[in-house]
């Protein structure tokens, strides 16, 4: 948290310093080393691994405006290409590092993409990408994360970590399913998953702000409940009755005029269902109101200093209960994916530890909604990557494939995103003295 | 807790070290508002809390906890269903109902978990107890493993991917080294240590050397372990048995097994033992060592400490290591003693997790997770017992255990439920 630190090196401008001077470029290394390590390992890869031939990628889509021609690439020389392109890169990291300069934002961005295009080119030489395929799997896997991240984002901000993210998706999965099948519609179970989500915001809010008990205790203790309860009622209940409680509507895609019909973007992000176009407006609002609206501003100082916000007459307890429940309903709206969507039904444990990921994204993405969408965007594109590539049929062995996503995210942690830091009162609960 | 606070006096105030290394000064140079500000860490005062004297909320945290497990087994029960709908011409009905679900559930849970009045032979009526203790052991291990982390204020969720890398690493020496007798027993147990310790000490590494969030990095870590762990053991030649396209080992050669403690008919081995050594080290550790003294004063407050003169980032590594070895440990104990018969992905079998509940019910201190271990050891025990004899999901077991937690935690709610008069000034 502080700059005194052994890492990263402080440059402080030697000259006396004035207000508008007093500015402290952090610098470190981890980037161009984290940079340089991932290109010698793809590196290793196209050595080692001797592919060959070539790469297709198939760009058009079923119901597609117009047809877009598929893209063929050689192999060796694509790979060596973005070899290149990723050495340069992790050079300019290094002249960056020793120059004290700023990694500019778009240098990993640049290298993230260019890596990914050799590395994909490399794994599935002598087949056919579907990219379109590829990407618009990676939203349907990405749409509960971000949902949960945005409830997790939205928490932490208000001071309250949200451990049970996870808990949450799970009910909100649970009540979809139940409250869909009961009345027989897929916007009674949305809304149920809502009020699930909320209900388990209800206790962590009772436990974590009222009664003062550790935030993560109660979150992680939630979860198990959670699991507990949907997985006994799943049992006792729901799976005895499945065609009355456990068999909900599906709820269907739907083709928006005009957007739908662009190439390649229009059927990965405008032919989806209504969560995933409810998912679309929830960023952009949370964005739009955490850092321009008066209610924004108000969660943020809850969350840095609610001592201060208490002075300025701002109820501190309920502007953390409201902001929780928010969240909670957000992040069971996430869990309504599902079982309306993913799968028709309900089943123990079906989150299979979304949440935990979500919460990463929240981490990684800074606590900001933006960054922590494109967070847990990019889990979804690198664990639909790996079941892309396995049906392709890649050299690596598939427990490679599938841990690499997990990798990335270790590198990208320890080498870009760093010592991240949360709002200042996030986990201490208010005590008004 | 209350030996602790005399402890951090005294060692604040002792003599300043000559060579003045890690040492904390006599006089550190701290702000005092920042070592205790006023709203910092609830957690003694959840501490305190309990350990003065708050037997009564424990037992009535159990009771509600019961309770509530009670209604979600009565609500789900057939024929409560049934009497409910004529309730009002037939009440008694519905209370006999109630009673004989509610009942039949919690006595087999008793049965199956402590004494089983019904068997007919003297083993048979106390092997539950047995069976109690051996699920016991690994959630001490692996609990004591993430309560050290506590103590350092690390969250280790890593637990699931440490058994693994561990429990894989103990087969391997088990099956691989070339020694006979009880060394191979002791030289496959120090591998599991060594295995999960390591990879628990990445997220250590990690956070010191980049600042990187060990919540993040142990997560990624336990689907990490887990594929590597997968794939070891799809490769002949590396875990797999030979001639097999299961992902499984073979099983653990004789020397390798932990012995059982009480004869062939009780299945209670070695394990509970190393648990209860475990606890006694981990308790030395932390309330007796200068580096458990570094460890709680790095959990309490990392600026400080570091002001204090004490390596944070060492210190990170260094604990990460032994909880991951004690996590180590469990998975020795599985691989080793419960399951011998062969290295699976499934060896965690929810352990890893259960092992933070049991963490955080213990309060992360090592005697305290020794009565969190025995309750939950019990829990799952009866739990499985409970499902053969009554039909009720196992599930309900995690019900109760996490709203135990949740309820020791908040005393004043428990209080205030049972119309308990506030605690005075605590």
């Amino acid at each position: 948290m502080s700059t005194t630190d052994n890492g990263p090196a402080v440059e402080i401008p030697d000259e006396p310093v004035t207000d508008e001077a007093r500015v402290v470029t952090v610098v470190s290394p981890k980037a161009a080393i984290v940079l340089g390590l991932l290109t010698l390992g793809l590196g290793l890869a196209v050595l080692l691994g001797s592919q060959s031939g070539d790469t297709t990628y198939r760009l058009a889509s079923r119901d597609d405006l117009f047809e877009l021609p598929e893209v063929t690439v050689p192999v060796t020389g694509t790979a060596i290409a973005a070899l290149v392109v990723m050495a340069l890169c992790t050079a300019e990291a290094l002249r960056r590092y020793l120059g004290r300069l700023r990694l500019p934002m778009w240098l990993p961005i640049v290298f993230a993409v260019v890596a990914m295009t050799g590395f994909l080119t490399w794994a599935a030489a002598g087949g056919t990408v579907p990219l379109v395929g590829l990407l618009s799997g990676s939203v349907a896997l990405a749409v509960p994360l971000v949902f949960g991240a945005l409830g997790g984002v939205l928490g932490e901000r208000a001071g309250v970590v949200n451990i049970a993210i996870d808990g949450q998706l799970l009910a909100g999965a649970f009540a979809a399913a139940l409250t869909a099948s009961i009345v027989g519609s897929t916007w009674a179970g949305m809304l149920g998953a809502m009020v699930a989500g909320a209900l388990v915001a209800v206790i962590l809010g009772v436990f974590a702000i009222s009664y003062y008990v550790d935030q993560v205790i109660v979150g992680v203790v939630l979860n198990v409940l959670v699991i507990g309860v949907t997985s006994f009622m799943f049992s006792q209940v729901l799976a005895p009755n499945a065609e009355s409680l456990n068999s909900p509507p599906r709820l269907s895609a739907i083709t928006i005029p005009v957007l739908g019909d662009i190439p390649v973007v229009g059927a990965i992000l405008f032919r989806q269902t209504v969560i995933v176009y409810l998912l679309y407006v929830a960023v952009a609002v949370v964005t739009w109101a955490l850092y321009k609206t008066r209610w924004g501003l108000r969660v943020r100082a809850v969350g840095e200093h609610p001592k201060a916000a208490d002075t300025v007459g701002i109820n501190v307890v309920a502007t953390r209960y409201k902001t929780i429940l928010l969240a909670g309903a957000i992040a069971g709206l996430g869990g309504a994916f599902y079982t309306l969507v993913s799968v028709q039904g309900f089943n123990r444990e079906m989150t299979g530890g979304a949440g935990y990921i979500a919460l990463a994204a929240v981490i990684f993405g800074k606590w900001d909604p933006i960054r922590a969408t494109l967070a847990a965007l990019l889990f979804g594109f690198a664990s639909n990557l790996q079941g892309v590539l396995s049906v392709i049929g890649s050299p690596v062995p598939s427990q490679f494939m599938l841990m690499l996503p997990y990798v990335v995210t270790v590198f990208a942690v320890a080498g870009l995103v760093g010592r991240s830091r949360g709002p200042a009162a996030v986990g201490l609960p208010y005590r008004k003295s | 807790m209350s030996d602790e606070r005399p402890d951090l006096a005294k060692a604040s105030t002792g003599p300043a070290d000559d060579d003045g290394s890690a040492e904390p000064q006599a006089t550190p140079p701290v702000d005092v508002d920042e070592v205790r500000r006023p709203e910092s860490p609830p957690w003694h005062l959840v501490v305190r809390s309990i350990t003065s004297g708050n037997a009564v909320v424990a037992v009535l945290s159990v009771v509600l906890a019961l309770i509530v497990g009670s209604l979600m087994i009565m609500f789900t029960d057939e024929s409560v269903r049934d009497s409910a709908s004529y309730i009002t011409a037939r009440p008694q009905d519905f209370f006999s109902a109630s009673w004989d679900a509610i009942s039949g559930a919690y006595t087999a849970l008793f049965r199956g978990s402590i004494y089983n009045n019904l068997s007919p032979t003297s083993e048979g009526r106390i092997r539950p107890l047995t069976e109690t203790l051996k699920f016991s052991g690994p959630l001490i291990m692996a609990g004591l493993g993430v309560g050290l982390a506590f103590r350092a204020g690390l969250f280790n969720i890593g637990g699931r991917g440490q058994m693994l890398l561990g429990g894989a690493a103990a087969g391997w020496v088990a099956l691989n080294v070339d020694v006979s007798g009880p060394l191979l027993l002791v030289l496959s147990v120090l591998a599991g240590m060594l295995g999960a310790g390591l990879w628990a000490g990445i997220a250590g590494l990690l956070k010191a050397r980049t600042g990187a969030h060990e919540v993040i990095v142990t997560i990624m870590l336990n689907y990490v372990g887990f594929y590597l762990v997968f794939y070891a053991l799809s490769k002949q030649g590396i875990l797999q048995q030979p001639g097999s396209v299961n992902p499984k080992s073979l099983p653990m050669p004789e020397d390798a097994v932990l012995p059982r403690l009480l004869g062939d008919q009780f299945s209670l081995h070695l394990g509970f033992v190393l648990a209860l050594v475990a606890v006694a080290v981990v308790w030395w550790v932390l309330n007796r060592s200068a580096l458990g003294y570094r460890f709680r004063a790095v959990g309490e407050n990392p600026h400080a400490a570091r002001t204090a003169g004490i390596d944070v980032g060492r210190m990170y590594v260094v604990v990460m290591l032994m909880a991951g070895g004690l996590v180590g440990l469990a998975a020795s104990n599985q691989v080793l003693g419960t399951v011998p018969d062969g290295v699976t992905t499934g060896l965690d079998a929810g352990i890893g997790f259960d092992a933070i509940t049991v963490a955080l019910l213990g309060r992360s201190h090592p005697l305290g997770i020794l009565g969190a271990g025995l309750l939950f050891g019990a829990f799952k025990a009866g739990g499985f017992s409970m499902q053969a004899a009554e039909g009720i999901p196992v599930d309900i077991v995690l019900v109760i255990q996490s709203l135990i937690v949740l309820f020791i935690a908040a005393p004043p709610l428990v209080r205030a439920l049972f119309r308990l008069p506030a605690k005075e000034a605590m």
